[in-house]
């Protein structure tokens, strides 16, 4: 196993659990699906697998060594995290946002040379915004800030992508570029991902697994056909929904139909 | 924008540039005063010192201050700087953190109880300001290790608001109870002054500020990363709490090195570092060292206003730099995206 979790637990505040003996396994190469309602516990689990906080109980091992052992430079070397949503202090344009990437490489001293500027402009190419690279962030639109954020994500060259809701901001246009876009970098590079999402259609397409979380509790996990079911969906959201098989898309897709609580 | 990408080069220009400014308004500024000097007969080795006017007014009366103004000016707009950085908030600054307030409260509990001994040559009012602005900034440290348990980067400005209010307030409550003689020394400080009379208070003040300056060094390209966010930074390798440790001692050190030598300058901690910001973009690598050179000759020529513009009466130099940074402030608040 490439990231092994082992009975997380996790809280912020004294008597309020946010994560609750969860443990799952990421192969190399796949795409796990995080999948859960609001506040579930999907984005403290990601920042745990990524080591920006540390289990009450439990471990995660990068591996096999356990990731409290390995400084942050040599944890961002490995794996790369891409947030919900990035906020900007002061106007650093597209292009520099993206070489923020390198540190976890050059360190607090080293200045970034041609290599670095040219693994930053394939990461601005591989994500679509090679034309952005020289306007301020800050004036970017959420779907074009959301790809510069996952530029500066494969500027770091790491083999491992977490990445927190990546397509809750964007149009559905967006979406499937995104998608399109972490599918291929799943194909050509073999990078690892762990995903959350709200979005069942889009963990249907993307996801080789899936996790299913609910009160910080895992509620199901597996092969993305064989977790994404009906009854878990209504388990896990109480809502009746409709999973089937759709010819044209080629995947599971999931209607929701009405609430059932 | 070709160029714009290359950091190396763009940082040997700005240093290239600030450097030569820095250093062309250090040699300039003697020389203007009241008794008019000349270059030449300054730099004429064939003169004894003792005989020399022009030296001895460069040297001894004019260059202390200068040498004061720089220090103060790259002090302030330092600690500027890092903390807007590390607030991620472009309005912080050590005056609106309570790091001034501090300082002044020291100065004022000195100057109202008369205390009058030196300790290595410094006078005591430096001594009780630079325990006042650390001393605050303890609050604010004390303050940022209770947002690593959830309290955000707003909150802990408004805190130093709070702060910087209630050692105001303090401060008023001293003034209101001292008389007239005292209040007058107090305001007089208040509104800052360069005038040091000898390069003793400025090596004082090298100490605190040398080793502040140790900590900067480390800071320019983690601070960038710091401004997308902490989880953002942490993510991409940085060790976030071990860097806004040495941010704020740095920060503290660096202000209260600077507002016990020239008292609480107003503005350069809050405008310096914005003005630099669009001369050379956002990237603290090069923010932080022309922050520092700016800031120190942007402080040389506000003093050199203030003690030339009503001569022979001279205006307090915090006068000046308000005067300049109250309108850039505003324009700064209310300037659209």
């Amino acid at each position: 196993m490439l990231l092994d979790a082992r009975g997380l637990s996790f809280a912020y505040r004294r008597g309020a659990q946010v994560l609750d003996d969860v443990s799952l396994s990421v192969p190399r190469g796949s795409i796990v699906g995080l999948i859960g309602p609001n506040g579930s516990g999907k984005t403290t689990l990601i920042r745990l697998l990524n080591g920006t906080l540390s289990p009450a109980r439990g471990s995660v091992a990068l591996d096999g060594v356990p990731l409290a052992t390995l400084s942050r430079r040599d944890l961002a070397r490995r794996i790369a995290v891409v947030s919900q949503e990035t906020h900007v202090t002061f106007d650093f344009t597209a292009l520099e946002i993206v070489l923020m990437g390198r540190y976890a490489h050059l360190g607090a001293f080293a200045l970034e040379g041609p290599d670095d500027v040219s693994i930053a402009r394939k990461a601005l190419s591989a994500t679509g915004t090679t034309a952005l690279e020289g306007r301020q962030f800050a004036t970017l639109s959420g779907g074009e800030k959301q790809r510069v954020v996952i530029a500066s994500a494969l500027a770091q060259a790491s083999d491992i992508l977490l990445l927190d809701e990546p397509t809750t901001a964007l149009d559905v246009g967006f979406q499937f570029e995104i998608a399109s876009l972490l599918a291929r970098l799943n194909r050509d590079r073999g990078t690892t991902m762990v995903v959350s999402t709200h979005d069942l259609n889009l963990a249907a397409t993307l996801c080789t697994e899936l996790v299913l979380i609910k009160a910080g509790r895992v509620l199901a996990q597996g092969a993305t056909g064989d977790v994404l079911t009906a009854a878990n969906i209504r388990r896990l959201y109480g809502v009746d929904a409709d999973v089937t098989f759709h010819p044209r898309a080629g995947h599971l897709t999931v209607v929701p139909l009405a609430r059932t609580e | 924008m070709p160029g714009r990408s290359d950091v190396r080069r763009r940082l040997a220009v700005t240093l290239a540039g600030f450097g030569a400014l820095t250093f062309a308004v250090c040699l300039l500024a003697p020389l203007v005063g009241s008794t008019s000097i000349h270059f030449s007969r300054v730099f004429d080795r064939s003169i004894p010192f003792a005989d020399n006017v022009d030296a001895q007014v460069f040297f001894v009366a004019r260059l202390p201050r200068v040498v004061a103004a720089a220090v103060v000016g790259a002090g302030l707009a330092l600690s500027g700087v890092v903390f807007q950085a590390l607030l991620r908030n472009p309005l912080a600054s050590p005056d609106t953190l309570g790091v001034a307030a501090g300082a002044s409260l020291g100065a004022m509990l000195a100057l109202t109880a008369h205390a009058d001994f030196t300790l290595l040559g410094v006078s005591v009012v430096p001594l009780t300001s630079f325990a006042g602005s650390v001393g605050s900034l303890a609050i604010v440290f004390a303050l940022s290790l209770a947002r690593r348990r959830g309290t955000s980067s707003t909150v802990l400005l408004l805190g130093g608001i709070a702060i910087a209010a209630l050692l105001n307030a303090a401060g008023r409550f001293i003034q209101y109870l001292a008389d007239v003689t005292e209040t007058f020394r107090t305001v007089q400080w208040l509104m800052g002054s360069l005038d040091v009379g000898s390069y003793a208070p400025i090596l004082a003040s090298l100490v605190p500020f040398g080793i502040a300056c140790i900590g900067f060094v480390t800071l320019p390209r983690v601070l960038d990363l710091i401004s997308l966010g902490e989880e953002a930074a942490e993510a991409r390798g940085v060790d976030v709490v071990r860097t806004e440790r040495i941010a704020l001692v740095s920060a503290s050190l660096s202000t209260g090195a600077a507002v016990s030598l020239g008292g609480p300058v107003l503005f350069i901690g809050i405008i310096v570092p914005h003005m630099v910001r669009l001369i050379v973009g956002a990237d603290h690598r090069l923010v932080l060292p022309a922050s520092a050179l700016f800031g120190a000759s942007f402080l040389i020529v506000c003093d050199l206003i203030a003690r030339t513009i009503i001569a022979p009466v001279e205006m307090p130099v915090g006068i000046i730099t308000a005067i300049i940074g109250g309108p850039f402030f505003l324009w700064l608040l209310f300037r659209g995206r």
